[in-house]
């Protein structure tokens, strides 16, 4: 029962995204507040990143995301200065970074593990910055207080971190990094010692504290989730390079290469009459024999696996026409046991030839072939 | 009426399992079986001699027969604080003992951070072997060795005398440098592990934070790492304390541990010598105190 229905495949998004960055949103007059030209990093015979360009706005919450061993961190590294490029140039705010050292930049970090200083006070950890710079005294204590009451631990200053909890240690270091102002605020993977409740909680108020603060934040993480829920734009990098920038939305409904397909959701990836293409599995309908499937492309197939989830079920449909999709429906009145029946049944999925988005080859392996 | 019977044609359990039964879920009894050979050995035989040596500090010597009088009197313990020379002695072994802790502490913590901080896995592997090498090597040994190289025609004068200059030659110097080299890997293993606790991202946050090298080091490092100093320092203190051959080998000046020596093997003054080597003690208790004061026993 094939429909005739051609497979179009939108090609908006054919230019490789490395090649052609987003303008970044408000940074029409200013330099951007922080500018990667060519930025590469070898270690020994292990390229960590090759050649990433990329260019933030001031005040925006940019993300790497990316697996481990992605080049996410090294690029946060090396943008904090505790690595060097090997290749190319960090400019902040048009100033050219690259060469100074970490202490001589405008920018401050969130690590993984928090690195509180064990020996000093929340107090102390706070206004450590501020005093290494020779900041008053009173300023200190005031500006300690303040940070303390945003990331609300106000009070807690006379604590040593090793009283506190997991998620306490976490806003100590986040109250650090922004009391000393920093043009530039990076973070690396800092909820990812917490649990799911207290990380999404975080989420939240990271992103109004970055409201509040007007700072920009560059954080990295691997988490898709994470990356789509709170940031301005996303980079998603594979294999030391960047596959796509673009904000949450663009990354997950118009995904530019296979990989990204994949990592930011679930690779539904098919190929029909030469042309590769991707579905998320949200829009893709499951038809019942009612159903004439007016005006969406269908393909007949079996079911085989089904994954209730509480919310949604997932099924996995084998096509007749080669392939594989994920298809996630909402559990509006299907049972859990209606669900785990439909295995092995033979159905026929429909969705819209719009819904449909052209993947490109990973640019990782683009790379691969053409080094240099 | 069954229940007998499955009980009585039960296997018997072997002596080791009824043992083990009786162990399982009592944690203090076990720990207290494996513990009571060691405890005894170091109730008996290690506080044992010491306390009967502090009970003979009390005691004294007939003047006229040259035997024990076993009553107790505080007359060895005025004898030390009246007579000058043996305030003196022990001055000069504290001192000593001081110094040599100090030059350790000086000369172990650039190596222990290098070890811990700069050089490559492989490095370190090698540091460690060549830092604890020379005590593979006999104490007895090492001492006579610098002995000769201290001697007038020894190598330290051989290569300073064309110079103009000559070296210490034996005395309070040669102590000094000879109990200094043989304590001090003593000090560079603490330190070296204390250091290698400190989390390299707590470096990185610091200069993140904008602090340079120099005030990493003195914010950071050092307030983290001096505990391990200290530790080092019990090792370096207390062995130099005790010592009393290297001073009779390199010098002819008396420590504390070569009056106990002669008081003690020389038969002259059992008691004496036992309330001398009660000085040593009540130091070490002292500079414990402090060093737990300070954390220490966290790094040892």
């Amino acid at each position: 029962m094939e429909e005739t229905a051609a497979i179009t495949v939108d090609d908006g998004e054919r230019e490789r995204p490395a090649e052609s960055p987003e303008p970044p949103p408000r940074a029409a007059a200013e330099p951007p507040d922080v500018r990667l030209a060519g930025v590469r990093k070898a270690y020994g015979d292990v390229v960590a990143v090759a050649g990433v360009d990329l260019e933030i706005a001031a005040g925006e919450f940019f993300t790497l995301l990316g697996p481990s061993g992605s080049g996410k961190t090294t690029t946060l590294r090396m943008i904090a200065g505790f690595e060097e490029p090997d290749q190319g140039t960090i400019e902040l705010a048009g100033r050219d970074m690259t060469g100074l050292p970490p202490y001589e930049r405008e920018v401050n970090t969130v690590f993984q593990d928090y690195a509180l200083f064990p020996h000093m006070t929340v107090g102390d950890n706070v206004e450590y910055g501020m005093r290494v710079s020779k900041v008053g005294r009173a300023e200190r204590r005031t500006r300690a207080s303040g940070a303390l009451k945003m990331v609300r631990l106000g009070g807690f200053e006379e604590r040593k971190p090793s009283m506190l909890s997991g998620g306490q240690r976490q806003r100590v270091a986040l109250a650090r990094a922004i009391v000393n102002r920093p043009r530039v605020l990076l973070l690396d993977e800092p909820l990812g010692a917490l649990d799911l409740k207290l990380r999404e909680q975080m989420q939240v108020e990271l992103k109004g504290i970055q409201g509040e603060v007007g700072i920009t934040f560059i954080y990295v993480t691997h988490d898709q989730d994470e990356a789509l829920t709170m940031s301005d734009r996303v980079a998603v990098f594979n294999q030391g390079g960047i596959e796509q920038v673009g904000p949450p939305a663009e990354i997950y409904e118009r995904p530019a290469t296979r990989f990204v397909t994949g990592f930011v959701g679930v690779s539904n990836v098919l190929e029909r009459d030469g042309t590769r293409f991707t579905v998320r599995p949200e829009k893709i309908r499951l038809l019942e024999a009612t159903d004439d499937g007016q005006g969406l492309h269908t393909e007949r197939g079996v079911i085989r696996d089904v994954a209730y989830a509480g919310m949604v079920t997932r099924y996995l449909v084998q096509l007749d026409g080669g392939g594989e999709l994920q298809v996630v429906r909402q559990n509006l009145e299907t049972s859990s046991s209606e669900a785990l029946e439909q295995r092995g049944r033979q159905v026929t999925v429909g969705w819209r030839p719009e819904q449909t988005v052209a993947v490109l080859e990973d640019s990782a392996n683009t790379r691969m072939e053409d080094p240099q | 009426m069954e229940a007998a019977d499955a009980l009585a044609s039960a296997p018997r359990r072997s002596a080791g399992r009824r043992l083990a039964g009786l162990f399982h879920g009592h944690g203090g009894l076990q720990a207290g079986a494996l513990l009571s050979g060691p405890l005894a050995w170091l109730v008996i035989l290690y506080l044992g001699s010491l306390a009967v040596m502090l009970v003979a500090a009390f005691w004294s010597v007939s003047p006229l027969s040259g035997e024990l009088v076993k009553s107790l009197s505080l007359d060895n313990f005025k004898t030390l604080v009246d007579e000058p020379v043996y305030r003196t002695i022990a001055g000069r072994t504290i001192a000593i003992a001081s110094l040599v802790t100090l030059t350790d502490a000086v000369l172990a913590f650039p190596i222990a951070f290098y070890m811990a901080k700069v050089a490559s896995r492989r490095t370190t592997a090698v540091l460690v072997v060549a830092v604890l090498m020379p005590l593979w090597a006999s104490y007895l040994v090492k001492v006579y060795a610098w002995r000769q190289m201290l001697s007038t025609d020894g190598v330290i004068n051989w290569v300073l005398n064309p110079l103009g200059a000559h070296g210490p030659g034996y005395g309070n110097t040669a102590v000094w440098l000879v109990m200094s080299y043989l304590w001090l890997p003593y000090m560079v293993i603490p330190i070296f592990a204390g250091l290698e606790r400190i989390p390299n991202s707590l470096l990185s946050a610091s200069e993140d934070l904008g602090a340079s090298p120099w005030t990493t080091f003195r914010r950071v490092i050092l307030p983290l790492a001096f505990p391990a100093v200290v530790a080092g320092s019990i090792f370096t203190f207390s062995l130099t304390l005790g010592d009393y051959i290297t001073p009779q080998l390199v010098s002819n000046n008396q420590f504390i541990g070569n009056v106990v020596y002669n008081n003690v093997t020389g038969g002259t003054n059992l008691p004496l010598g036992s309330a001398f080597a009660v000085v040593p003690i009540v130091v070490m208790i002292l500079y414990l105190l402090v060093a737990r004061r300070l954390g220490a026993f966290e790094h040892l």
